[in-house]
């Protein structure tokens, strides 16, 4: 018995494992947190480097003549376009020999198929310039963008690459000749969708964008409000409002697949409305953002403290007048930043705009909210799916264009919370 | 065309406030005592107006569409419907639609021709008939108030009512969606099911909902038993939460307990971009880095990993619910009482012992509710499954192997043309229905779990 250890000589032994087991932990924890952010930084990191090169295109700049033998007026718009252009571009390739069709169908295939529409929209637009020499600058097509971009190695066996030694040898020509060049890419934002990645743009897809969050908004910020100032200011405590407001807290939780699903058995289905418009998008879209603008809404104006209230009351205001004259006004800037930022789920929301039919393949932007249309996250979709090497660096470029929206618009509300917030 | 239906109602109410508004200051001017300010008589005929025009003008737009295309075919020669089956109606229907819209293709019938015509005669008068009832109801709301208006209406609280009115309107809005969702679901699902036995759905082992191009076609029935998608959904949930809960978790232990109060403002954010980011975004990243990564460390490790294999969809969506599961817990752990905190320190425990030992049970409540939402999430996850897992459902627990679920199947089997009555599409909606009752049932028990938990501390 008299080797009894006393209690703090226990505790002084155990501390070390007791120490060491804090250090354990708070390592976890550490190390939790930086898979996290690693997961983060890899995700930006490999759409900045696969997409970054979608920002710029490569274009050839050179003295089109435009052959009157190829295009004559009384066809248009209808001539040989493409060989005006193979012709031209061959001056600059010396050592191709164009009477050979093969050798003149790949001096072809270095312009974009866009180049000879370009030209020939030039030549209906102004027909005098038929049998002029004008400078034009066109987008080469994807391989060649690829080769100058460096996603096709002349290193690797020729069998394995996409263009053959005689292709490569007549773009370094080309490099060689100074004719070619690395402008910012526009077209991305300016064209709309193409089968040719060299063409294809996000014009449309930002269009109808663009109206289905106008409808969205147009929808769910009224309805949202009027609901949240009815649930948190004039509702009775009775089962009706109970069931109202357990039905808002799961429609927030509900599949957004299912709401694709409502979208295209209602308002397709029953009511007739026609696929792939904004408009049906939108509708869609505000049905799920009407949650989140409530419980923003139904936050912000209990953060009003019950002094306004009952000041406004006390002057002989209705409770109406003091909610819309006094309460709402100051709960404005936190309702603002819950629409903003349920306004910026909506541009990311994806699926259900697939089960609408928002996917479809469109050549043109919309002209309004009934017309066809694909909007930002399905355009991406679509792109994702294509084989082509060029669509995956547009697809990262169309993300990060993507996540900048969604930066700028959560940054919005960042900075009017900051700036307007009170704290009472 | 669209516009000027609303354009005319705007016109309307605006001319119902202004007239009531002066003709209430004259009033006023000529020495009456009004109950209600000038301004109230104005919003009361302003709104007298606006509900009930665009209730008529909303339900007009609805509807007409579908009774122009009724008295169409009525019109419509019954022959030319004759053994071409389901289809053929809607076939019919776009092609007078075509037609009208002057898009004309080869010889039109003349029956056709006489049906385009009488579309767009029909159209127009549909349009005409609209604007005029907007501007008679309107005159006829608008006099009547002018009419009525005196030094004693009440029209504050006239007005108020319609408000509060239009208020729980809004709100009931929240509930037609329910039940919108419901009944569309029921409805499609019910049709399904007339087609195939509700047992052979809930216990069969196959999926292959391909539909038959031809009658005779051999093997072409189709199988829809959903089995084989559940478990792919399973396996797919499992990956992910593996990833999530023990990583969340243990972030939110750090931030709350171990964390600089500099370092926790700054990663807080920062983890929250994680739960900002699109779902489309995360698909692609899964197939762009997370796959082929993960396909060439099999590779390395002599496993044979399939290139859209559940385990890439499941971490990435793992790495999606980090943020959704740490928020949880650190508000969960936050919530605990601070005396329970205080009294393991002071009775001399490390932090660390006080974290495991007294706060994290304590707090179990709260998390568990929030790893069941994060469940719930996993099984409606659609845009990363699509992307990155398989199409075709297999039988199998093997995370490897590429699987397909739920929300897969939902967007595939409604991607292109959809009619209405083939199993194909149908097997969707009741796909979605599962889908919709599974996740109603996580939700209402993880949000009972939090609330419950939060009034015992409160």
């Amino acid at each position: 018995m008299e080797n009894q250890p006393t209690t703090i000589e226990l505790v002084q032994a155990s501390l070390v494992r007791r120490k060491r087991k804090e250090r354990v932990l708070k390592g976890l924890g550490l190390s939790a947190i930086c898979f996290a952010f690693l997961m983060l930084a890899t995700l930006v990191i490999s759409l900045v480097a696969s997409g970054h090169s979608a920002f710029v295109q490569t274009h050839v700049t050179f003295d089109v003549f435009v052959d009157p033998d190829e295009i004559q007026e009384n066809r248009l718009p209808r001539g040989g376009f493409d060989d005006a252009l193979a012709a031209s571009l061959a001056r600059h390739l010396p050592d191709v020999d164009m009477s050979d069709r093969a050798t003149k169908k790949q001096v072809e295939k270095i312009l974009s198929n866009g180049a000879q529409f370009h030209l020939r929209d030039l030549v209906v637009a102004d027909p005098n310039l038929i049998g002029q020499t004008i400078e034009l600058t066109v987008p080469v097509s994807d391989p060649y963008d690829q080769l100058n971009k460096g996603g096709i190695d002349p290193e690797t066996p020729e069998e394995n690459r996409r263009l053959n030694d005689q292709q490569i040898a007549m773009f370094d020509q080309l490099i060689a000749e100074d004719t070619i060049s690395k402008p910012l890419n526009w077209g991305l934002l300016t064209n709309a969708d193409s089968r040719f990645p060299e063409l294809a743009g996000l014009k449309g897809a930002l269009i109808g964008s663009a109206w289905a969050l106008l409808v969205c908004f147009l929808i769910s910020f009224p309805l949202g409000i009027g609901a949240a100032i009815y649930l948190e200011e004039f509702a009775p405590k009775n089962r009706f409002s109970n069931l109202i407001e357990v039905n808002i807290n799961n429609l927030a939780a509900v599949p957004s697949v299912v709401f694709g699903l409502l979208a295209l058995s209602v308002f397709i289905g029953w009511f007739g409305l026609p696929r792939s418009a904004p408009l049906v998008g939108g509708m869609t879209l505000a049905l799920m953002t009407m949650p989140t603008i409530i419980i923003a809404t139904r936050a912000a104006l209990k953060s009003v403290p019950p002094s306004i209230r009952e000041a406004a009351l006390g002057l002989g205001a209705s409770p109406q007048q003091t909610v819309f004259g006094h309460v709402l006004p100051l709960a404005m800037p936190g309702i603002l930043t819950g629409t903003i930022i349920g306004l910026a789920q909506a541009l990311g929301e994806t699926a259900p705009l697939l089960l609408i039919g928002m996917n479809a393949f469109i050549t043109s932007a919309p002209d309004g909210p009934l017309s066809s249309a694909t909007a930002l996250p399905t355009q991406i979709f679509i792109w994702a799916d294509s084989p082509e090497r060029g669509f995956a660096s547009r697809t990262s470029a169309a993300i990060l264009v993507l996540l900048g929206f969604l930066i700028t618009m959560n940054a919005l509300a960042i900075f009017l919370r900051s700036k307007f917030e009170r704290k009472w | 065309m669209t516009i000027l239906p609303f354009l005319l109602l705007i016109i309307g109410a605006t001319l119902a406030y202004v007239i009531n508004c002066r003709a209430a200051t004259s009033l006023r001017a000529g020495g009456a005592t009004l109950h209600s300010s000038p301004g109230y008589h104005g919003l009361f005929a302003g709104l007298a107006v606006i509900i009930p025009v665009m209730a008529i003008t909303l339900l007009w737009m609805f509807l007409d569409g579908a009774v122009i295309e009724r008295m169409i075919l009525a019109g419509v020669p019954a022959q030319a419907f004759e053994g071409d089956g389901a289809g053929a109606v809607s076939l019919v229907l776009t092609e007078i639609q075509s037609l009208a819209g002057g898009r004309v293709f080869g010889e039109p019938e003349p029956w056709k021709q006489e049906a385009a015509d009488r579309l767009n005669s029909l159209r127009s008068v549909s349009s005409i008939l609209l604007i005029a009832t907007i501007v008679i109801v309107s005159l006829a709301i608008l006099s009547l108030r002018r009419a009525r208006l005196s030094p004693e209406m009440r029209a504050r609280q006239g007005s108020e009512r319609l408000i509060h009115g239009l208020m729980v309107f809004c709100s009931v809005v929240a509930i037609l969606t329910t039940i919108g969702i419901v009944s569309a679901l029921l409805f499609e699902t019910i049709k399904f099911l007339n087609k195939v036995p509700l047992t052979e759905f809930l216990f069969g082992l196959n999926w292959e909902p391909q539909i038959p191009i031809r009658e005779d076609q051999v093997a072409a029935s189709g199988a829809f038993g959903w089995i084989p998608v559940l478990i792919g959904t399973l396996v797919v949930t499992v990956v992910a939460l593996t990833v999530a809960v023990p990583t969340g978790l243990f972030a939110a232990v750090y931030l709350n307990e171990f964390a600089h109060r500099r370092f926790r403002a700054a990663a807080k954010p920062l983890l929250e971009i994680l739960a900002g980011v699109p779902t489309v975004v995360y698909g692609f990243f899964a197939i762009l880095v997370i796959a082929p990564a993960l396909r060439s460390f099999g590779a390395n490790l002599g496993l044979d990993v399939a290139p859209n294999s559940a385990l890439a969809a499941g971490v990435v969506m793992g790495v999606m619910l980090i943020p959704f599961i740490t928020s949880f817990a650190d508000d969960a752990i936050s919530a605990v009482p601070q005396s329970l905190r205080d009294g393991a320190l002071a009775l001399g425990s490390t932090k660390g012992e006080a974290m495991t030992k007294v706060l994290f049970p304590a707090a179990i409540p709260g998390i568990m509710g929030g790893v069941l939402l994060a469940v719930s999430r996993a099984i409606g996850e659609t845009m990363i499954v699509v992307m990155a897992a398989g199409l075709i459902a297999r039988l199998t627990l093997n995370p490897l192997d590429s699987v397909t679920t739920v929300t897969v199947q939902i967007v595939t089997l409604l991607i292109g043309d959809t009619a209405f009555d083939n199993p194909k599409t149908l097997a969707a909606f009741a796909l979605g229905m599962m889908l919709f009752l599974v996740t109603l049932c996580i939700n209402i028990l993880a949000i009972r779990i939090v609330h419950k938990y939060r009034e015992a501390y409160d």
